[in-house]
């Protein structure tokens, strides 16, 4: 019976993509805590009688049960779902926000792209990916905040901080004026490359603001430092990633709040 | 791996969406058995839906003429438009029965990890549609999933400042059900959404 050598684990997990797969089926995508990104299929939860396709509703925090063929590793091959309990379904706070869905939609592929290997444990990333979606889903901040928050901590959390507060190329401390994305941040006026760009000073305060959480300062700035300091994080993430992020260019800042 | 005639059909209904190698075999060596005029109707069936079918210039569902089977009926509204994602759908919704009005098949719905945004559906061309002056209800008809919701939102949006009456379809428990098996989302949505009886 194959059916009892599948081996069975648990874990929750924040679902970040689906995929339609077959006649009534779908891939989830999800960021696990225990076992980093894995994909698992779940059967006819395209069906109006799924019992839990609801619940496997992009940006929902779920608790699953998932199963691995027998003789493979767990998180190395294409996993079963086979129950689903909803922890914090944050989806339907999304459907009548549209910002909120396009920032959330930029936090997950992120979130993907940043664990190329499955079954990796980043329990850092789940963390700061949980508490983004929970964040915009509460919606105390306005969406391209928590968006831009989201990107330079997960960002540092990949080992890819910008430099803020000290010259990314010489080390020296103190708040630089200009910024270089392929020297890795903010640079003194000797160390500064070609190209390296002028933004206001408030951008990178602003930018600080993002990473340490002082929401008092962020949520005080402008619509034209937060567009200002979204395309340096933006510039920042994809240079890392080496490819752009497709649901980026498609973030409504037209901001709701 | 077989030689020449055989392997290339395998490996073309491999490609096939739902077909894998054990299936694309299993119809190849089917096909191989079958009848040759069987076959032969098969083949030319592929071709002919290549050949004629193409999308309604008004609407975009399937049609083999300048206009669906829909828009060319006369007897239907042109008060009410339903917006669709696929036109498999405006398929599910004519077998209700209960739907007399138009129809615009947007092509699918947003979802931004897929690259697909606004410009890459049929928004454009229904808001032209609506901009003729005709169309008093907006019925959006898109899936009740994540995407097909954010894709209603959007709409909504869009087109509330032209003053229509903008309906989404109601979500809620499926008939024939047990409440007790109802998932918590969609009970939520019946208690939402109940009305007065």
């Amino acid at each position: 019976m194959a059916g009892y050598r599948r081996r069975l684990y648990r874990d929750d997990a924040v679902v970040l993509r689906t995929q339609k797969l077959g006649e009534s089926d779908r891939i989830i995508t999800l960021l696990t805590r225990r076992h980093g990104r894995v994909r698992a299929v779940a059967k006819g939860v395209r069906r109006t009688s799924s019992k839990f396709g609801a619940r496997l509703e992009p940006f929902g925090h779920v608790e699953l049960q998932l199963a691995a063929p027998a003789g493979e590793q767990p998180t190395r091959s294409l996993l079963t779902v086979s129950q689903v309990v909803g922890i914090a379904l944050h989806g339907g706070r999304f459907l009548d926000d549209y910002p909120r869905y396009t920032a959330a939609s930029a936090i997950a592929e992120t979130a993907e792209r940043l664990t190329p290997e499955e079954g990796e444990p980043t329990l850092r990333l789940f963390q700061l990916t949980l508490g983004a979606v929970k964040a915009l889903a509460l919606g105390e901040h306005a969406p391209t905040l928590i968006l831009d928050a989201y990107l330079l901590r997960s960002m540092a959390s990949a080992g890819w901080a910008p430099a803020l507060d000290e010259c990314a190329v010489c080390g020296t401390p103190g708040r630089h004026r200009a910024f270089s994305v392929p020297a890795g941040g903010a640079v003194c006026g000797d160390c500064r490359p070609p190209g390296a760009v002028h933004p206001p000073p408030e951008v990178l305060g602003l930018l600080s603001a993002l990473v340490a959480g002082d929401w008092g300062v962020a949520d005080g700035s402008d619509q034209g430092l937060r567009r200002q300091a979204s395309g340096l994080v933006a510039a920042h993430l994809q240079w890392h990633l080496e490819r752009g992020l497709r649901s980026l260019p498609l973030v409504d800042r037209g901001e709701s709040r | 791996m077989y030689e020449g005639a055989i392997q290339d059909l395998i490996d073309e209904l491999g490609r096939l969406p739902g077909v894998g190698p054990k299936s694309a075999q299993r119809i190849a060596f089917h096909l191989l058995s079958a009848d040759p005029v069987d076959v032969n109707r098969l083949a030319t069936t592929m071709r002919r839906v290549k050949e004629v079918v193409r999308f309604c210039t008004t609407c975009f569902n399937v049609a083999e003429e300048e206009q669906c089977r829909v828009c060319r009926d006369t007897r239907r509204s042109d008060e009410v438009l339903c917006v669709v994602e696929e036109p498999k759908d405006v398929v599910a919704i004519e077998r209700t029965g209960e739907f007399r009005g138009r129809y615009h098949v947007l092509g699918g719905a947003i979802n931004p990890l897929e690259g697909i945004g606004p410009d890459q559906l049929r928004i454009r061309e229904l808001m032209a549609r609506l901009s003729a002056g005709t169309v008093k209800e907006l019925i959006l008809a898109t899936d009740p999933n994540t995407e097909g919701e954010a894709t209603a939102t959007y709409l909504a949006l869009l087109v509330k400042p032209m003053g229509l009456t903008v309906t989404r379809l109601a979500s809620g428990l499926p008939v024939g059900g047990d409440l007790e098996y109802a998932d918590e989302i969609t009970l939520g949505r019946a208690f939402v959404g109940r009305r007065a009886v």
